[in-house]
């Protein structure tokens, strides 16, 4: 059974519809991520289980109870922002003992509390600083620590990373999940960074424009997106347009393309890992081109490889024993009929 | 020099002169009650007169209470405002502003109209109501002063988050503005606070057309039937507002992450 249920979620403003439909259930301990660009709606649909927004339409229940008409104050879920939040008048442990001192929580325990939280976090003497005294990351985990503070049911997380610096943030995300799985504690995740997602999730909710596009596991939604937009927006992606040809078939599909008829026009996608340079023994799909350009990744090398009406760029690690193709090289890639994903019902031209 | 920053030094010289002479010939005036001597004489008359006492105490508890009062009204109001009804704001901000376009004369013959003793409700009957008249008239008067302090500390915190912070930690709203806002719009209150203040301690015109025992009237009243005195008056009602200004910038500095307002 889900232990917290957005049923069929819809939010209207004056001539937009933020949110459209949108239906997931969520078990106990699961940790769920919103990803998609701005506006597609995610921010809208946390701020809506928080209580800050009320939805048009639809029903948000937590534990088999309905919330949606209850006031942020009243709902038990804590919430870290992007920009901290932290009250800038209070020290850090005050920050992480004040949903306790509202509760009306005797002292004693509100500071044991205190201190069990900011170990969580790995500050424990930090007590006595102001916010302003502590770096980016060092404010996230105290917000972190006082949404957890209050032992709420669920844990939302508005983009908490968005505003830190590359390492702290792979460190700081690292940390959030040991945290959540430590505590088991169900999460709802916003961000727009595809990375983040992956790595961070049970389960990912790919939204664009006010919609759900795809529900999955990081795995299901990177290796078979459902959509062109989960495909495009989750890693990048190879998009060859053609036609269904009766003879000479130049990319051969093992799924996806069973209903597609003679004259069909179709977009079939395939992810830059997949595909190899050079000749690949098999029955897989090769195809010529010339190098258009080369991009030096660091670890990965990218290289595009134009045909005559698309082109692909392809990854392969760095090696500097081999030199790298030049720009206007004529090569062969080769990549498996397993690699190559149908996005859409094709549709006739 | 350089000629520019040569003109800069002469408008200061000009600003200081300009503001400092009339005050220093008063404070010379005020020491010259026995002749031929400097003397605080007039002080020792002025501080020595039991209505000065009794209308700067009456002057500064309705200054209190206008402070309390505005703080109530003005901090919800300009928090709602930035919170969930920003269009609104030019609006409420032409409102605040009407005080400083309407004389203080015509706003008392309003009151005087509307709140007279055979009115509906009649204010002016009886002593403590009319002090009640008063201080809600102060109140308007320093209205555009402490809606802009109060606003100004509320544009430079993050109001719409730490409000939303603190309701999913379970605040309800008095909470949130008695724990969490006010706290960190605390310096710029004070400053309205000030300001509302120093508008108070000497103000004539309401407290004399409503007939109340405030320092604004006594002033004037000095001022028509003494030569000294008046000018040391003056130079005590100056020191009153001097300090006010100096409470604002040592509470200005105010505690971490606090925020200043209009000062």
């Amino acid at each position: 059974m889900s232990f917290l249920e957005i049923d069929h979620l819809q939010k209207r403003f004056a001539r937009t519809t933020a949110v459209e439909q949108v239906h997931l259930e969520v078990t106990r301990g699961e940790f769920v991520s919103f990803l998609g660009p701005s506006g597609c709606g995610k921010t809208t649909t946390l701020r809506i289980i928080a209580g800050f927004e009320s939805p048009s339409s639809g029903a948000i229940r937590l534990d088999g109870v309905d919330i949606t008409q209850r006031p942020p104050h009243q709902r038990n879920v804590g919430m870290v922002f992007q920009s901290y939040a932290l009250f800038p008048n209070m020290t850090v442990a005050q920050n992480v003992g004040f949903g306790l001192k509202v509760a009306k929580k005797p002292t004693a325990e509100i500071t044991q509390r205190v201190e069990e939280m900011l170990h969580l976090i790995k500050l424990p003497a930090l007590g006595n600083r102001y916010p302003y005294q502590l770096s980016g990351g060092q404010q996230q985990r105290v917000a972190l620590a006082r949404a957890l503070a209050i032992r709420p049911q669920v844990l939302l997380l508005d983009e908490p990373l968005s505003a830190l610096d590359a390492k702290i943030r792979v460190s700081l995300r690292l940390e959030i999940r040991s945290i959540q799985r430590e505590l088991g504690i169900t999460t709802i995740y916003v961000t727009h960074d595809q990375e983040e997602a992956l790595s961070l999730s049970d389960r990912i909710v790919v939204m664009s424009e006010g919609r759900v596009e795809q529900i999955g596991t990081p795995f299901e939604i990177y290796n078979f997106p459902r959509t062109a937009f989960v495909a495009s927006f989750v890693g990048t992606l190879n998009l060859l347009h053609g036609k269904i040809l009766v003879d000479g078939q130049e990319v051969f599909a093992s799924r996806g393309l069973e209903r597609a008829r003679t004259g069909d026009a179709v977009t079939v996608a395939l992810r830059p890992e997949i595909v190899s340079l050079g000749e690949v023994a098999g029955n897989g799909n090769r195809m010529r081109g010339t190098v258009e350009d080369v991009n030096f990744l660091g670890s990965i090398v990218r290289i595009r490889v134009r045909f005559t009406d698309n082109t692909i760029s392809l990854d392969t690690f760095n090696n500097p024993n081999l030199s790298l193709p030049q720009r206007g090289q004529a090569l062969t890639v080769s990549f498996p009929r397993e690699a190559v994903l149908a996005l859409e019902a094709p549709s006739s031209s | 020099m350089k000629p520019r920053r040569l003109g800069s030094w002469l408008l200061i010289v000009f600003g200081v002169l300009y503001f400092f002479v009339p005050l220093l010939g008063t404070f010379e005036f005020s020491l010259r009650l026995l002749r031929g001597v400097y003397s605080v004489a007039a002080y020792r008359i002025v501080l020595a007169d039991p209505r000065f006492a009794a209308t700067v105490t009456y002057s500064t508890v309705l200054a209190l209470a206008t402070i309390v009062v505005g703080i109530l009204l003005v901090l919800p109001t300009a928090y709602w405002i930035q919170l969930r009804l920003p269009r609104l704001r030019p609006v409420v901000e032409f409102i605040t502003l009407l005080p400083l376009v309407i004389p203080a004369i015509v706003l008392v013959f309003g009151y005087l109209r509307i709140y007279n003793s055979s009115s509906a409700l009649p204010l002016t009957g009886s002593a403590r109501t009319t002090d009640l008249l008063l201080m809600f008239s102060y109140v308007t008067l320093a209205l555009p002063y402490m809606y802009r302090a109060v606003d100004n500390g509320l544009r430079a915190i993050d109001v719409r988050t730490l409000t939303e912070a603190a309701q999913s930690l379970g605040a309800g709203w008095s909470t949130i503005l008695l724990r969490v806002i006010l706290p960190n719009v605390r310096v710029a209150v004070l400053s309205g606070a000030f300001l509302t203040f120093a508008i108070v301690i000497g103000e004539f015109t309401m407290a004399s057309l409503l007939d109340r025992p405030a320092f604004g009237p006594y002033l004037q009243l000095i001022g028509a039937n003494r030569a000294y005195e008046p000018a040391a008056l003056s130079i005590i009602s100056f020191s009153i507002t001097w300090a006010c200004m100096g409470f604002i910038q040592v509470f200005g500095r105010g505690a971490p992450g606090q925020v200043a307002g209009a000062h």
